[in-house]
């Protein structure tokens, strides 16, 4: 049996996606800025590809701006408006964000911004007081993730909207891992900038989108056309950009209800081994499909590998799979330190996932866990 | 990422666990990667009487590239000579293993050491 649980990576591309991207390739291949009607039914399918995911959050399509991918977005978001406030040179992100908002920051900071990178708790959420005590009248933007990619933890988009609201600065968030998991409506919670990735909600890869809020004043990054709304050139990825849409349309309540579940009985089933334990917070704060968990005195690569045998797929916030072979610098941000958190294991669930699949994972592990402890010298 | 033969090596290593009463241990561990190894050896003689590591056994946690290198070490270590076994260098493992990511040569540097610690602690204990 594959099980594949490493859907916090990238997602199987539903049949229904790549059917709806197909006729854009061939037939339908034309250049959403030409005049011709080749151009105009591309147009007409970008157009509507932007209304349904503008829909999904609420928003107005012209605010919708499509990218290469999330990482992009970020990119956009955070660097859009540190160049477009030059009085201001101050930024304030987390200490558990995706690599495209901490690097991007680190480039920033190259560049004489100042960076704060806020500290968070044990389950992974950022301190709202220490937030408020660190924008002053030199901040331009907060940017915090909405739903951790590692260990699932959603922060408060709304309390974190309110501070920085109050304080008059810009807050993007990238909901990569959260979109149709999470409700996202801007009209309630007010955001300024969102980035979402095609690809984690069984999209193709290659598309990304920025929610940018009406009057928000960004520079573009990348320069050419007038595409989408002069924010980002490029000729648009028209049966990319469809199959993303499509990909938001087939995402719904029910998926997220089930995946809960089948979670649930993953971390339940996952906990009754001997020393392990739960990264991150339980219940409706943590993503639906999340399970990130600490097997002790085994190192994560090795269990990884052992559970690729046995057509088990996972991800690991070890170092030793790592390039830098620096444990994740989420789980030292929780406070683990660097052998417990070498021990972690992360299991992402789709809307593919089946029960089936749950109870062959929680049949597999223990023996695989058991077999590298036994040569452990750690206990 | 990884040989034939770590991958093999990783699936059935051998000599893991240890030795009561070993008359050498080797006790080595990376804070920064998180790889700890503890290697045990039993020392014998051979027919010239020369001391050589009859039994070798390690305990490891780490990576598939530091179990392999593990695995590795007690089989080119087992039945040498002392004189032998410190001749034994990271680059001899690595190549037993038909190579390893360069990220990962630091575990066949581990392994040597653990063992090149464990002999030693033998030797220090056999002082007079």
């Amino acid at each position: 049996m594959k099980v594949y649980l490493d859907n916090g990576a990238t997602t199987m591309v539903d049949k229904k996606v790549v059917d709806s991207m197909l006729p854009f390739y061939v037939d339908k291949f034309g250049n959403a800025s030409s005049l011709h009607q080749f151009g105009v039914e591309a147009k007409e399918a970008l157009d509507n590809a932007r209304k349904i995911i503008a829909n999904k959050i609420n928003a107005d399509p012209e605010e919708i701006v499509f990218t290469g991918s999330g990482s992009e977005s970020d990119n956009l978001a955070i660097k859009g408006i540190a160049y477009s406030n030059k009085e201001k040179n101050h930024i304030i992100t987390s200490k558990i964000e995706h690599p495209a908002v901490l690097e991007t920051c680190k480039v920033l900071e190259k560049q004489g911004f100042e960076v704060t990178y806020l500290k968070v708790d044990k389950e992974g959420f950022i301190d709202l007081n220490e937030l408020k005590n660190s924008i002053t009248n030199k901040t331009c933007l907060v940017s915090i993730m909405h739903a951790n990619n590692e260990i699932g933890t959603i922060q408060d988009l709304k309390k974190i909207k309110d501070i920085c609201k109050e304080k008059n600065v810009y807050f993007h968030t990238d909901a990569v891992q959260s979109f149709t998991k999470v409700e996202i409506d801007v009209k309630k919670i007010n955001v300024d900038l969102i980035s979402f990735s095609s690809h984690k909600i069984h999209g193709p890869k290659g598309v990304g989108a920025l929610y940018v809020k009406k009057g928000t004043e960004i520079k573009k990054l990348i320069h050419g056309g007038h595409q989408e709304f002069d924010l980002r050139a490029g000729t648009e990825n028209i049966p990319g950009i469809v199959g993303f849409a499509e990909a938001v349309r087939l995402g719904n309540k029910e998926h997220v209800t089930s995946m809960a579940k089948l979670r649930d009985k993953l971390i339940n089933g996952l906990l009754k081994i001997k020393d392990t334990q739960l990264n991150g917070a339980t219940g409706n704060k943590r993503l639906c499909n999340n399970v990130n968990i600490i097997f002790r005195y085994i190192e994560g690569e090795s269990l990884l590998l052992k559970l690729d045998m046995n057509e088990i797929a996972v991800s690991t916030g070890s170092a030793c799979s790592s390039q830098d072979l620096r444990p994740s610098h989420v789980l030292t941000a929780l406070g683990l330190r660097a052998d417990v958190a070498h021990s972690s294991i992360r299991f992402t669930l789709s809307r593919f996932t089946t029960e089936k699949e749950i109870d062959y994972v929680l049949k597999v592990i223990p023996k695989l866990v058991e077999e590298l402890r036994q040569f452990s010298p750690l206990k | 990422m990884y040989s034939k033969k770590v991958m093999e090596s990783f699936k059935h290593p051998h000599n893991m666990g240890e030795i009561k009463n070993a008359d050498g241990i080797g006790k080595i561990g990376n804070p920064t990667c998180g790889d700890v190894m503890w290697i045990f050896i039993k020392i014998g003689k051979n027919k010239k009487g020369e001391e050589i590591i009859k039994d070798i056994k390690v305990k490891t946690f780490g990576c598939v590239a530091a179990i392999a290198t593990s695995s590795m070490v007690t089989d080119l270590a087992k039945g040498k000579t002392i004189k032998e076994a410190k001749k034994i260098t990271r680059q001899n493992i690595a190549d037993a293993l038909e190579g390893l990511p360069p990220i990962k040569m630091h575990c066949s540097n581990l392994a040597v050491d653990a063992l090149h610690k464990a002999i030693e602690d033998y030797e220090k204990k056999n002082e007079k």
